[in-house]
């Protein structure tokens, strides 16, 4: 393993609210250098609005999110959003810019935040795409190709600037399990061949074991985190009965029955 | 589960009329002895009534403390479909109720099967009570509420917006210049058709309203005026603005609603770009700039619509009716009508980013903010318009 001790990322006491409903509350995690840390949970349990947190799309009703010693949220908004430029996102449906062509999509934040020159990025953003196996496609427009090309695209550009984080939300959502398994092995060789810290919202359990160093498991019902650590041993001993049977999508566990009358 | 579709022509009506079902009282126990057909009755055939109300009174009716064991009797159910477990449902929550019990082996496995997984899950708690009895007051202070929040939301939308102005004009505002062309492009040239074909048939309107009242005094050539003034203060700033509201604001909201909905505009923000910037910004210059040169063009059709009825219905000279004309107008009316133009140019802009900026994340949302877009765009343009004739009225301009 690559991990080391340095804390990348420092969440205390999180809570999470839209106006007076609050959804998570108490969430305390770190995050490592080098990690690959999976955030899983039920539907709607709040794992993307808890990644919406980390990239700075949503405030915190309390607590405080740390990138190493800087308080993220105490930033004035302007240093807030030049510091999430370290930041590589990978959104749930890819999120490509739909009225530029792949390549444009990659060079934008090249052209905004270094000094390449216009050939230069243009390289860059080809090289970028050949990364994710999408050599060639530079001048096509993201509504002419398929859905997981597009997420694939939206990698190469969450990976433009280099970033020292990539979140990942739902990477194999509406994928095939073929590419939703080389989206994984992808994800491995990035943080292998970067050293890149990786945080990925999924609830794809064959995901979470292939590539999870550690994981937090929030709770729609509970409201909070109830479980935290590595995900074959949250399995193996699970804290409390739901995250026992969420690892082992139930088997194991007795089956629902339920029937009243 | 629809296992009728080959015995439609079974149909008896008389059976149909009678209650499916009968209850037999035996020591202690109801047994509900189903009869026939549990299915969806089709369009075309006879109005049956729905026997789960009078099945339910006869049950509850017929419970007592010796006879508290209800169960059922399948053997003569011909064909069922989910109409006869919504009625089982609704048995099983009755006798709940009444604390009676319920064996449900008589009934066919399918059905036991199905009844057991609807069941597998109990009801999220208060589900469908939330929407339900509010009061008029509730309503209204709601109604306030959320128009007080609309109307500060649109305040700090404005004060974005004219941060972002102030950006551009010191030259650190980024977005791309291309964006602005291609902006331009659509808002401009392409709008002429309409507002070409709208404003020149507005001109013949108004020349014909004026011909008919100014011929009774022999006053024709003030038709001429007439047009002139209505088309250069009033009418093709106003008709212009309405037009854009509903093709430029409606297209912006509808544009920036659907990025919103991708997540393309939460990218833009992860790459350190502003939104206002680089999506509103460009939107707003393109109708700042194109709408006062669309007023111009509004202004020259409309006259010529006047022309045409002039010259084509009353028999006046070219010369005369340019003549008149010139001398009706002057660069005051003109630029009044320019500057209403770029306000309602703003406006539109305004309301179309907004909503679109502001649309909530699924297909209707998007719709939404399109359809508010034009409606608070053109009342934002008709209020604009009374109170540019109240201030001008007072200035004398």
């Amino acid at each position: 393993m690559l991990t080391s001790e340095t804390i990348v990322i420092a969440v205390d006491h999180l809570e999470m609210a839209y106006g007076d409903f609050v959804i998570q509350r108490d969430l305390n995690f770190r995050i490592h250098a080098g990690e690959i840390f999976i955030i899983m949970g039920d539907s709607g349990s709040g794992k993307s609005t808890l990644l919406r947190h980390l990239i700075g799309l949503q405030r915190p009703a309390k607590g405080e999110i740390r990138y190493g010693e800087i308080s993220f949220w105490g930033l004035p908004e302007d240093e807030r959003r030049r510091f999430s430029q370290q930041f590589g996102v990978l959104y749930q449906s890819g999120a490509l810019w739909s009225s530029m062509t792949l390549a444009e999509n990659v060079t934008l934040p090249l052209k905004e935040h270094t000094n390449y020159t216009a050939k230069e990025s243009d390289e860059l953003a080809s090289f970028k795409l050949s990364l994710v196996g999408l050599a060639g496609f530079e001048d096509f427009y993201p509504s002419e190709i398929s859905g997981g090309m597009r997420k694939r695209a939206g990698l190469a550009r969450a990976m433009a600037l280099d970033p020292k984080i990539l979140f990942f939300d739902e990477p194999s959502a509406g994928l095939d399990p073929i590419s939703s398994r080389r989206l994984d092995e992808l994800i491995l060789e990035l943080r292998e061949s970067l050293g890149s810290t990786i945080v990925v919202v999924t609830h794809e359990l064959a995901s979470i074991f292939a590539i999870a160093d550690n994981a937090v498991f929030v709770d729609a019902e509970a409201r909070t985190q109830t479980a935290l650590g590595n995900p074959h041993e949250l399995r193996d001993s699970p804290p409390c009965e739901k995250v026992g049977e969420f690892l082992t999508r139930g088997v194991s566990a007795d089956a629902p029955t339920g029937a009243r009358p | 589960m629809d296992r009728r579709r080959d015995h439609d022509m079974n149909n008896d009506k008389s059976t149909l009329a009678a209650d499916p079902f009968e209850i037999i009282e035996s020591s202690g126990t109801l047994q509900v002895r189903l009869l026939g057909d549990w299915t969806n009755a089709d369009n075309d055939s006879p109005v049956f009534n729905d026997p789960v109300d009078p099945l339910l009174q006869m049950l509850q009716a017929r419970l007592t403390r010796d006879v508290s064991l209800v169960e059922f009797d399948s053997s003569k159910l011909t064909f069922w479909d989910s109409r006869l477990l919504v009625a089982i449902t609704k048995v099983i929550d009755a006798l709940e109720r009444e604390d009676a019990r319920l064996d449900l082996d008589g009934l066919p496995d399918g059905v036991k099967a199905l009844i057991r997984l609807s069941r597998a899950v109990p009801p999220r708690a208060a589900a469908r009570e939330n929407a339900e009895d509010q009061g008029l007051l509730t309503t209204i202070g709601q109604s306030a509420s959320d128009l007080f929040h609309y109307l500060s939301n649109a305040n700090v939308f404005l004060g974005e917006s004219l941060q972002a102005f102030g950006r551009f004009f010191r030259g650190k505002a980024r977005y791309m210049r291309s964006d602005v062309v291609e902006f331009i492009e659509a808002t401009g040239p392409q709008a002429l058709p309409i507002v070409g074909i709208i404003n020149v048939l507005l001109g013949v309107i108004l020349g014909f309203m004026g011909a008919v009242q100014l011929t009774q005094f022999g006053a024709e050539i003030y038709v001429a005026n007439l047009v002139a003034l209505g088309q250069t203060r009033e009418i093709a700033p106003m008709m212009t603005g309405i037009i854009m509201a509903g093709r430029t604001g409606a297209a912006y909201a509808a544009q920036l609603g659907t990025m919103q909905v991708n997540e393309e505009i939460d990218a833009l923000k992860t790459f350190g770009f502003s939104p206002m910037d680089f999506l509103v910004l460009p939107r707003m210059l393109a109708l700042a700039i194109m709408f006062p040169v669309l007023v111009l063009y509004a202004d020259a059709l409309g006259i010529f619509g006047g022309y045409l009825v002039g010259v084509g219905m009353l028999g006046l000279g070219t010369t005369e009716y340019i003549e008149q004309t010139r001398q009706a107008i002057d660069m005051g009316d003109i630029l009044l009508g320019v500057v209403k133009g770029s306000v309602f140019g703003i406006l539109v802009a305004i309301t179309g980013c907004m909503h679109g900026m502001q649309s909530g994340r699924s297909a209707s949302a998007v719709g939404d903010a399109a359809t508010n877009a034009v409606v608070s765009g053109i009342i934002a343009i008709i209020v604009m318009t009374a109170v540019f004739a109240v201030l001008t009225n007072v200035l004398k301009i």
